[in-house]
């Protein structure tokens, strides 16, 4: 059977575009959620959206699994082969097909890199809104997939909000197109898609939307003495007329692990930072900094500095983004949890998350995305003491109750996956994964597309995962994690 | 009522007999009539939770959108995408199962993207949730986004939760006497810097730019950008309200239409008398019923679409390719296996 298929797969694409030895099949056996490889069959790396039909079509008449992926940099192992499949690697479909200043938007190839169309779009004084912190790396069409955000999202919005069409092509080889202007006839099926982790159909072609870059953005450090203003603070600048462009939290433990790190001038006496940004046009700034330095100072904040100058805003943020790499130096194992919850409930999560600590005997520090309630616990343990493993791994269990029990989610922007597929049960109930599984069958009815991913049979919910990191080897060690 | 609506559903389903969905009927005469018994949801109401510092409210489906909206302006704050309350009747059910938005989606963005979450019945009368009350979530395939624009026919919106943003501090509006291309041209090259915009519409060969933010960077951009204050109050709420005399009933063998198009798109049927919002990216435009294939076909080929939105003539479906219909009724079936949620009368 698969060796028929991979004849006719010699036969559909050129020799540089497969991978069929072992060797080098293992370059694609995981995504970033590292712990969980297979070993694909065999790796097409299609050169055109002509190529992606003829090959869907192809696996589907075989009857073959596939799994799409672009950089593979997911957490939730979104790509991760299933046995047997054939994995299609888009990374050399990388063409930026054509930009519109004017109209002010872009259309990609899907092996494009996020980072990629920002770049592109800089001379016209445009960019890319979305900011995945993976955004060296990741592609767009992976961004599609797992509907990716941001440390700005918070003022412009995920992946979903910032597209303007999209070309898919479904199992059965049938070429999609969606959207294309700002009003849709018929269903959204572009929002459908967005998000849906490659089970539907396999991204071939993405227009995306760009915006001016803002005349200035400044950034303020606020410390506090609780974690508790901190939280507080968090839910009063929402709450404030102005809408911070992005709005970070740090514990006490992270500033400290971040300073033994970089020496970025944090202060390490600090219970909690946050980070809180205005863009716009340098009056808006300048209204936004004066409102949002009086809610910060109202809240409890015992020290406020404001970026001067571009450099000083880098610099302030430079700690944040290397939050990940210095709590790997924490401890030989961490776990990063990715809940999401109402910011009003951020300072009891925390709390809860504090006491959850301290019964398990297990630190936890938190750096995160607090204007959005997007939480990014680490749960930090040793894998070579004996039952630490099962211990932080309950824990996070115990993390993702918390926020599901707060009206909150599992996953705030990493995706399910397989890591989160028993957090979907505990978050949906069984009419409602049927649901998920009826439009499963509705794009895709013999299930071949990334199988096993984003829908939990009804009898597997028994274990929860989570990305781990041993001795600070993070997968994709290069890319910042924030 | 819930417990009602959800015996309606069920029954319906049991005996495959059709339903329409009916919430305050506002948008009578502007959508195909549907088949079947109705079922109202305009008593479903009352809003079930407001935390302004969380920039969230949940509602029941019937609640007025006129309601919320007042609700939101006492905290100082809007629903961003402005759907339209046709006289104040439209309900929040309705705005969400149609999709329309406002002139500022362009910069706020859609209805569907306010919406973070919905309770809805599907055509068997399960009671689902999807989505939440929180900024991001990533859970499972995006059914609530989905139900926005599907007019009724993919679930019964009983509850929404929606994103709300602030109300901006000052609101300007300038106007620019311009022929229609110039305008299109001018109202993009504003988008593509950047300025606090909200609106950017043209009728009458005059092109409206509203401005929106704090007094100091409204006054700013005011400034800079010249034009002449409007003369016609309110001209912004009454396009959001669809109460310019262009949205008014067309006559005997006339139509209007709503095109969506690129927003760059050059003049487009321009004998014909037009509404253009969106800077350029939605017109309306009146023309004789005769006109009709050339209006589908010039729209297409721009890259765009046209939907017959008013007429006596009734609301032909645009044409559409027949593999992408033939995935919707799949996903509609996932949905609602008998099809019996608001089919238009004749399918």
């Amino acid at each position: 059977m698969s060796e028929a298929f991979l004849s006719a797969l010699r036969h559909t694409l050129p020799a540089e575009a497969l991978v069929l030895d072992v060797e080098r099949l293992r370059a694609f056996e995981c995504d970033a959620l590292s712990a969980y490889r297979a070993l694909p069959l065999a790796v097409a790396l299609p050169g055109s959206e002509e190529d992606v039909i003829a090959v869907l079509q192809l696996a589907h008449a075989h009857h073959i699994p596939v799994v799409a992926r672009g950089a593979g940099t997911g957490l939730s192992g979104g790509a991760t082969p299933t046995a047997g499949c054939l994995l299609l690697g888009m990374s050399r479909m990388r063409r930026l097909l054509y930009l519109d200043p004017l109209a002010r938007y872009a259309r990609v190839q899907p092996g494009v890199r996020n980072q990629a169309i920002s770049e592109a779009a800089g001379p016209y004084g445009l960019y890319y809104a979305p900011d995945p912190s993976s955004q060296i790396a990741c592609t767009i069409g992976g961004n599609v997939a797992e509907n990716a955000g941001g440390i700005h999202c918070l003022k412009y919005g995920l992946t979903v909000h910032n597209l303007l069409g999209l070309r898919a092509v479904t199992m059965e080889g049938e070429l999609l197109e969606l959207g294309g202007t700002l009003d849709c006839n018929g269903y959204d099926l572009l929002a459908l898609l967005t998000g849906s982790e490659g089970l539907l159909a396999v991204v071939t072609e993405v227009t995306v939307r760009l915006l001016p870059r803002p005349q200035l953005a400044r950034v303020i450090l606020a410390s506090f003495a609780e974690v508790s203003q901190a939280a507080d603070a968090v839910a009063q600048l929402v709450g404030s007329g102005a809408t911070p462009a992005a709005l970070e939290m740090m514990d006490g433990a992270t500033v400290r692990a971040v300073e033994d790190f970089l020496h970025a001038g944090y202060p390490t006496d600090a219970a909690a930072l946050l980070l809180c940004e205005a863009d716009g046009t340098p009056e808006e700034v300048e209204a936004d900094i004066v409102q949002m330095s009086r809610v910060l100072r109202a809240a409890g904040a015992c020290e406020l500095r404001v970026s001067g100058s571009e450099a000083e805003r880098q610099q302030l943020w430079a700690g944040r983004k290397a939050a990940f790499p210095a709590a790997a130096k924490l401890a030989p194992d961490y776990y990063c949890m990715d809940g999401s919850i109402p910011r009003a409930a951020v300072g009891r999560v925390l709390a809860g998350i504090a006491s959850l600590s301290t019964r398990y005997g297990l630190a936890c520090i938190n750096v995160f995305h607090a204007g959005d309630g997007n939480l990014h616990p680490l749960i930090l343990f040793d894998a070579n003491r004996a039952g630490e493993l099962a211990k932080a791994e309950q824990f996070g269990t115990d993390i993702a109750a918390l926020c599901v029990g707060e009206g909150g989610t599992i996953t705030g922007e990493h995706g399910v996956g397989i890591e989160k597929l028993d957090g979907m049960c505990a978050q949906f109930n069984a009419a409602e994964l049927g649901q998920f599984s009826a439009i499963k069958a509705a794009f895709d009815p013999q299930g071949l597309l990334n199988p096993g991913k984003l829908i939990p049979t009804l009898h597997r919910c028994a274990e929860y995962g989570r990305m781990h990191v041993h001795k600070g080897q993070l997968p994709h060690p290069e890319l910042p994690r924030f | 009522m819930l417990t009602d609506l959800q015996a309606q559903l069920r029954q319906a389903h049991a005996m495959s007999l059709p339903v329409r969905i009916v919430g305050a009927g506002s948008k009578q005469g502007w959508h195909a009539p549907q088949q079947g018994e109705a079922l109202h949801v305009g008593s479903h109401v009352g809003i079930i939770d407001y935390a302004p510092a969380e920039r969230v409210i949940s509602a029941r489906a019937g609640t007025r959108l006129a309601e919320i909206q007042a609700v939101l302006a006492s905290q100082g704050q809007m629903l961003a995408a402005e759907p339209p309350d046709f006289g104040g009747h439209a309900t929040l059910g309705g705005a969400l199962a149609t999709g329309w938005s406002g002139p500022r989606r362009p910069w706020a963005g859609a209805m569907r993207d306010q919406l973070l979450g919905v309770e809805i019945l599907n055509g068997q009368g399960e009671l689902l949730r999807f989505g939440g009350r929180v900024m991001k979530n990533v859970a499972g395939f995006d059914l609530s986004r989905l139900m926005v624009g599907a007019n009724g026919t993919l679930g019964l919106i009983t509850e929404a939760h929606l994103k709300v943003l602030p109300l901006p501090e000052v609101e300007t509006v300038r106007v620019f006497e311009l022929p229609q291309a110039d305008a299109i041209a001018l109202a993009n090259r504003l988008c593509a810097a950047p300025w606090p915009l909200s609106g950017a519409a043209w009728q009458g060969g005059l092109l409206r730019i509203r401005l929106s933010g704090n007094a100091a960077a409204v006054a700013t951009a005011q400034q800079q950008l010249g034009g002449e204050p409007d003369v016609e109050r309110n001209w912004f709420t009454r396009l959001q309200a669809m109460q310019l005399d262009s949205f008014a009933p067309p006559g005997a063998e006339q139509g209007l239409w709503r095109l969506s198009l690129p927003q760059t798109c050059p003049p487009l049927l321009a004998d014909y008398p037009q509404l253009i919002d969106w800077a350029g990216g939605r017109r309306w435009l009146s023309a004789p019923l005769a006109a009709a294939q050339t209006i589908s076909t010039s729209a297409r080929s721009a890259g765009g679409h046209a939907l017959l939105q008013r007429s006596q003539a009734g609301w032909p479906a645009a044409p559409r390719n027949p593999s992408l219909l033939a995935l919707e009724a799949r996903i509609r079936r996932a949905l609602d296996p008998r099809q019996i949620l608001n089919r238009r009368q004749g399918d």
